[in-house]
């Protein structure tokens, strides 16, 4: 290699390593900036080695999955109210309005909102998560037995007769 | 031992000869990448199951999946083509940074549009702050960067060379929207098909899927034949061999107006 090019080759790298260096290490130091949500365990127990907990009156996102059974909707509003977990402990989230399609016990979710008192969050805004898996229904209730209604067939049958 | 083993690859430095190579390519990519692109997205839009969780609303993995690994995919090599460029000073290495921009633009805001779309009916939102649409999205910038610095100075080779190097570091970003998904916690999902372990999609569903993501490859190295053959003209053209060129193609056009 001639010194031109060896000269050139010198620069460019060093000025990618120094970029991606120097890129890494403000990643690194906003690590917990990145995170989209809190778990409910980070939640309670704090994040890090200073086990950092949110303040009551925080804005903030919650994640986890929603406790089998812990669903309470309100009868006569889009009033509902949820449990989340992780690993451990358990965060309730308190919303009013309508959730999206995917949203089921089980069912991984992600609520941003204000955090009322140390384990309960007023949501303003849930989203449903869902992951990497695809396939059809069939296999689905064979590998898993999961057998999923679509909410728009959930509730054909039994409201026909309460609806005005 | 690097010497000899891009040896073959020397005459293809020649914009001619890499021209007239661009041109063989061309309507094999070009008509492959319409053959597997339609077959992978009919089969996939039309023909695979309905997904148990999502029905029919996952089929947008079709053009989101294959044009979001593409636009990364196209990142590297214009990133390699500015590296060659800017360490050898090898002119097709240059112009081929210009070429690709443009296309992995493209590809990387199908992939963005692709995943609002998807997100709206399936998360409840077009758009979260999460790591990996984020980062996606500072690949398009980084993509309309180099286009905007490639033209931003009076002097081309010298935009050029700017704009290479912006590709080159640019490619920090890589690696970070792979692994977004696993670093932090995002409501996007984790990797289906680009990692080291059996896929986690139905094979009824995979096979539709590998064929688009070939398609999607396929057709970006045709695009990407068909922007280098336009830039080499540009750069070339007061050159004798492109004058003679346009000669013969105006003398063959005149002949069949006659």
């Amino acid at each position: 290699m001639n010194p031109r090019r060896q000269k050139r080759l010198v620069a460019v790298t060093a000025f990618v390593l120094l970029l991606g260096g120097a890129i890494g290490a403000m990643l690194y130091a906003l690590q917990q900036n990145i995170d989209l949500f809190y778990t409910p365990s980070q939640l309670i127990d704090g994040i890090g080695d200073k086990k950092v907990k949110p303040e009551v009156g925080q804005r903030l996102r919650i994640g986890g999955m929603v406790v089998k059974g812990s669903v309470r909707r309100a009868p006569d509003s889009l009033k509902v109210s949820f449990d989340l977990v992780d690993t451990g402990p358990i965060v309730t989230v308190e919303y009013e309005g309508i959730l999206p399609d995917l949203f089921r016990e089980g069912q991984g979710i992600v609520a941003q909102g204000v955090l009322v008192d140390k384990t309960t969050i007023l949501a303003s805004e849930v989203l449903a998560k869902h992951d990497e898996e695809y396939m059809p229904p069939e296999v689905a209730e064979a590998m898993k037995g999961i057998k999923h209604v679509p909410p728009s067939q959930l509730y054909k049958e039994s409201d026909k007769g309460q609806q005005p | 031992m690097w010497g000899s083993m891009f040896r073959w690859l020397d005459p293809y430095a020649k914009p001619e000869t890499l021209y007239h190579l661009c041109g063989r390519l061309l309507p094999y990519l070009m008509g492959l990448a319409l053959f597997t692109l339609l077959l992978g997205n009919i089969w996939g839009l039309a023909f695979s199951p309905a997904d148990y969780q999502q029905g029919d609303s996952y089929r947008i993995i079709y053009i989101h999946v294959p044009s979001a690994i593409w636009s990364m995919g196209a990142y590297s090599s214009m990133a390699i083509a500015a590296f060659i460029g800017l360490v050898w000073q090898i002119r097709v290495a240059q112009w081929a940074v210009l070429a690709i921009a443009p296309i992995g633009a493209v590809y990387t805001a199908i992939a963005l549009i692709t995943g609002a779309a998807w997100g709206k009916p399936m998360w409840g939102t077009w758009w979260v702050w999460d790591a990996r649409l984020t980062s996606e999205l500072v690949l398009l910038f980084l993509y309309l960067g180099v286009i905007a610095l490639a033209g931003a100075f009076s002097e081309a080779a010298r935009g050029i060379k700017v704009a290479s190097l912006l590709a080159i570091v640019g490619v920090v970003n890589l690696p970070i929207i792979h692994f977004s998904v696993e670093w932090w916690n995002t409501l996007h999902q984790g990797a289906t098909i680009t990692k080291f372990a059996k896929p986690s999609i139905d094979p009824s569903m995979l096979w539709p899927l590998l064929i688009s993501l070939l398609g999607f490859a396929l057709l970006l190295a045709a695009l990407t034949c068909l922007r280098l053959r336009s830039q080499i003209l540009m750069f070339e053209q007061h050159r004798p061999w492109v004058r003679q060129l346009v000669d013969s193609m105006a003398a063959s056009h005149q002949k069949e107006q006659n």
